[in-house]
């Protein structure tokens, strides 16, 4: 019987080493796998790259791996926010490396990743500083920049709901990067709200197949679905908790 | 003559009413946001939000927050009835593969060939782009929202962009807060200047040859 269910985020992340390329789902605050980032933190591996649109929030999650001091790279869409300031404050320090990546094209280097392309032709940041040392073409016309599949040793994410055999759905905008992210990695660790059982998705409606999913974990719900930042307070286990509902 | 510059949300209600019935439509972080609130009620226009959404609606109520459902400026959003969830690649594929009928952005400058330079001011700043990049190249049209000049009362409108491009040639339309200016294969061509701006002026005020095409008093 195959089973891809783990008992505990632990277990899930016990193999990730030194070194490791890391991508982590997320979108803002909207998808991001906090209690595997937590877990990931707690799990010690170092001298890590990671992969994700942004570049951490407030003291929690993906920030708290640049307090930790364990990312020495980070391959990024967009790091310049308010309240990204351990990131901010690594990166002036010059202990982690950067590299901006539009977003479409972030995204899309991890789709070839796993979907076998090793390179491809996008007209996204031609001209641009953004394309300064790459490949350049002009097909019929018009400027394309050669891009590299952008492939991950372990992808975090974060779905809703999921079945022993890894299949996932998502919920609302939460799902960004989930579905490319877990096809892009060696192995994919995904944390859901929700254990069905076989059958329990509609197949017309699951986004993520499980072929492309290693291990499932269950996480307990939060008590909102919103998390204000400026009402965010520190609950005793760390975690950031919603107050109110 | 004197004139008073259009607000923020004068501009944005221009633009909205720009957009026709039926367009997949793109409103970048910042100021472009605002249109959204001008957009006529009688149309149908589906807003696109890079993180995978198509039929984006307004903020929600107070206490109808969802963490799940935010915009690309991370701002708690709702969905239309009818709209769509997807991820990441596709809706990047939407951006890039030319799905998009327009795209609201700001910018910093752009130049007489429409080039955009709307994401780093250069220098010290950390660099970000977001999505700026795939949807200056991806949308059919772009079109930029932006006060006409500096608050040092420069021209953003220049012959060359001295901040980093976002874009080459990608510009179709400037909408500023004193004219209508757009991207033509002979130049630049205001139009619906607002009223008590002379053409002379706003020629003045602008650091580049403007054909007077069309130019016009209009609200």
């Amino acid at each position: 019987m195959i089973d891809k269910i783990v008992p505990s985020v632990e277990s899930a992340l016990a193999d990730v080493r030194d070194g490791s390329t890391v991508l982590i789902g997320g979108f803002g605050g909207a998808g991001v796998p906090e209690e595997l980032v937590d877990a990931l933190i707690a799990q010690g591996a170092k001298d890590l790259t990671i992969v994700n649109n942004n570049a951490g929030n407030g003291e929690v999650g993906i920030a708290a791996l640049f307090k930790a001091g364990r990312v020495r790279k980070l391959i990024c869409s967009y790091p310049r926010q308010v309240d990204s300031h351990h990131f901010q404050e690594a990166y002036r320090a010059g202990k982690v490396e950067l590299e901006i990546v539009p977003q479409g094209t972030l995204s899309e280097r991890m789709r070839a990743a796993g979907a076998g392309i090793a390179a491809f032709y996008t007209p996204t940041g031609y001209g641009t500083d953004l394309a300064k040392g790459k490949e350049t073409r002009t097909i019929q016309g018009k400027g394309y920049v050669l891009e590299q599949a952008l492939r991950g040793d372990v992808a975090l994410v974060k779905a809703e709901r999921g079945d022993r055999w890894g299949n996932l759905v998502y919920r609302k905008s939460a799902r960004n990067y989930g579905p490319t992210m877990s096809s892009a990695a060696k192995i994919t660790i995904a944390q859901v709200y929700e254990v069905v059982e076989l059958g329990g998705l509609d197949p017309e409606c699951i986004v993520t197949p499980g072929i492309f999913v290693t291990r499932i974990v269950k996480v307990p719900r939060k008590g909102g679905n919103w998390i204000p930042a400026a009402s965010v307070t520190r609950g005793i286990s760390g975690k950031a908790m919603a107050t109110g509902r | 003559m004197s004139y008073a510059k259009l607000t923020r949300d004068e501009i944005a209600k221009r633009i909205a009413l720009d957009i026709p019935e039926g367009s997949y439509v793109n409103l970048g972080i910042g100021m472009p946001t605002l249109v959204g609130n001008h957009l006529p009620k009688d149309r149908e226009i589906f807003l696109h939000s890079e993180n995978g959404i198509l039929g984006m609606g307004p903020a929600p109520a107070p206490g109808g927050e969802d963490g799940d459902l935010i915009n690309a400026g991370k701002e708690p959003v709702t969905l239309l009835t009818g709209g769509a969830y997807f991820h990441h690649t596709d809706s990047f594929a939407m951006m890039r593969g030319g799905h998009l009928d327009i795209a609201v952005l700001g910018a910093f400058q752009v130049s007489v060939t429409g080039d955009l330079a709307n994401w780093h001011t250069g220098g010290d700043a950390i660099p970000a782009v977001g999505g700026a990049m795939d949807l200056a190249v991806g949308a059919k049209n772009v079109w930029v929202m932006m006060e006409h000049l500096t608050k040092g009362g420069e021209s953003k409108i220049v012959p060359r962009c001295t901040y980093p491009l976002t874009g080459i040639g990608v510009v179709k339309r400037i909408y500023t807060d004193l004219a209508v200016i757009d991207v033509t294969p002979r130049g630049l061509a205001a139009s619906r200047l607002i009223p008590g701006l002379a053409f002379e002026e706003l020629q003045r005020l602008t650091g580049v040859p403007l054909l007077p095409s069309g130019a016009r008093a209009a609200a």
